[in-house]
């Protein structure tokens, strides 16, 4: 709490100075890497040569993606040439409009309100399944959060044994957004086909990263988000099944626009932007996922070499490289992400970043009190460089060391105490 | 029409590093130039002139997106 507040302290002077906000961050600290001036806004009397605007590196992509410039291709000429509304049945405007959309179509909804009146969800699903599933209960409906083991990862025989005959849903994700822990989706696709159980998954941070084929994991409705996956913000998707039938009923009434199951017109630009960002990823899928996992492999190595008591939270193996959660002992996470200053990183998600409690995520793996407060996410992505990731690396090296200097946990620990041994004084 | 010769090939490939180089921000230039280098050295092998076509329209639509969006 100290720490943000004298941050922002420091940083009000910065932003004092008005109409340079177009082309430099609000957050003007000491930054990094050079990018050409775009337009500028700056008087050009001040330099010859292309002014340098420093912004810091971008290592938060699961929070939120850049849009390919591919994307940014497909879409603009529905912003500026092609703007017909695609529901406009009568000229071609109209008519364009409509067939960019099914052309982009892949696949926001609610379940048909049946007899069935048990979900099953995990305790580390993202925060609008949790919250979405806390008003089912006010509604009445009756909701069993799994656990999961110290992995990330459910277990399949609970998930089993939590089936009851009124259940009618199962939702849990493919890929976690803080630990990068995928699930077992083939194989609850499995159980829950068995059984007779509608499988929904939140695939937003899997789409267009692993291989995912709805009809051999028996996904039954799967939700995709575009900013994840280098496309633009304010869109989203759901696949609904149709063979057998999934019945879904509508959040929002109206138009009856997506027959009927999502009202209001369909955004073309976005939609198009949506339909290039997926196309874009099934490309680039295994070219991506090979250079991530090598950058991901060189950031912990980097790390762990060079830093005793750093724990990476969730499954080693079946997890997403992309998405590096990693705990450093006897450091402060807040204090370690003001230190990192020139990096855009996240503890925790971005949903729950202005609260200071410690991840729900991370307590549902059964990480210590203390460890989960100590933990940074790292995000690669398509864009990161290996320079960045060394960059990066060295100063979470230097800094961890620094903070680790500074601490008196960390000088007990090197002297020998046992920490859980001590009997700290109640005042 | 005849198929893609090497050097309109090398062309190809100079001219979409060239326009590599004008985007502003640092995560898209590294990444077109990286991804034009990767994807020309990876199919320096193919013969089929049908998909050497294929590929060589497929960078000539890339280059027109980069010189758009840089």
């Amino acid at each position: 709490m100290l720490l943000r507040a004298a941050w922002r302290r420091a940083a009000l002077p910065v932003t004092a100075a008005p109409g340079l906000r177009s082309t430099a961050p609000s957050r003007r600290l000491r930054l990094r890497v050079a990018d050409h001036a775009p337009q500028s806004a700056v008087p050009s009397d001040t330099a010859a040569a292309p002014e340098s605007v420093m912004r810091p590196l971008y290592m938060d992509v699961q929070a939120t993606t850049p849009l390919d410039p591919r994307v940014l291709d497909a879409m603009l000429p529905y912003l500026v040439n092609y703007y017909g509304n695609p529901h406009s049945r009568t000229h071609a405007y109209g008519w364009e409009s409509e067939a960019a959309m099914e052309h982009a179509r892949q696949g926001v909804a609610r379940f048909y309100r049946s007899r069935k009146k048990h979900v099953i969800t995990t305790q580390t699903e993202h925060k609008c399944v949790l919250d979405s599933c806390r008003s089912l209960e006010a509604e009445g409906f009756q909701v069993t959060y799994l656990p999961v083991q110290k992995s990330g990862i459910i277990n399949l025989k609970e998930l089993e044994a939590a089936i009851q005959p009124d259940t009618s849903l199962v939702s849990v994700m493919t890929v976690n957004n803080e630990i990068g822990v995928k699930q077992p989706i083939a194989e609850i696709g499995q159980i829950c086909s068995s059984r007779k159980v509608y499988f929904h998954t939140d695939a937003a941070q899997a789409v267009g990263k692993i291989p995912l084929d709805v009809n051999d994991m028996k996904i039954d409705l799967m939700s995709i988000s575009g900013h994840k996956i280098y496309g633009p913000k304010g869109v989203g998707a759901i696949y609904i099944r149709r063979r057998p039938r999934v019945r879904v009923e509508a959040l929002q009434s109206g138009g009856g626009q997506e027959r009927g199951m999502r009202s209001g017109t369909v955004p073309t630009p976005l939609v198009v932007g949506l339909g290039a960002a997926c196309e874009v990823a099934q490309q680039e899928m295994e070219y991506d996922h090979k250079r991530i996992s090598k950058l991901s492999e060189r950031l912990i190595q980097k790390i762990m070499k060079s830093l005793p008591d750093v724990v990476m939270n969730g499954d080693p193996e079946h997890h997403y490289p992309g998405c590096i959660n990693l705990s450093f002992a006897y450091v402060e996470g807040e204090s370690l992400l003001m230190a990192l200053k020139d990096v855009a990183l996240s503890s925790g998600s971005a949903c729950t970043s202005a609260s200071l409690e410690p991840s729900y995520v991370l307590r549902a793996i059964g990480t210590d009190e203390d460890l989960a407060h100590s933990s940074i996410r790292f995000g690669i992505g398509r864009f990161t460089t290996e320079e960045e990731v060394d960059y990066i690396a060295e100063k979470c090296i230097q800094h961890v060391k620094r903070l680790r200097e500074m601490s008196p946990l960390w000088e007990m620990v090197q002297d020998g105490i046992d920490l859980k041994s001590i009997k700290w004084t109640q005042h | 029409m005849a198929a893609s010769s090497r050097a309109q090939v090398l062309d190809l490939y100079r001219a979409m590093l060239r326009e590599s180089k004008h985007f502003s921000a640092y995560n898209y230039r590294t990444y077109a130039v990286r991804r034009i280098r990767d994807a020309f050295r990876e199919n320096k092998n193919v013969k089929d002139p049908v998909e050497i076509q294929t590929l060589m329209n497929k960078a000539k639509r890339d280059l027109g997106i980069i010189r758009r969006q840089s």
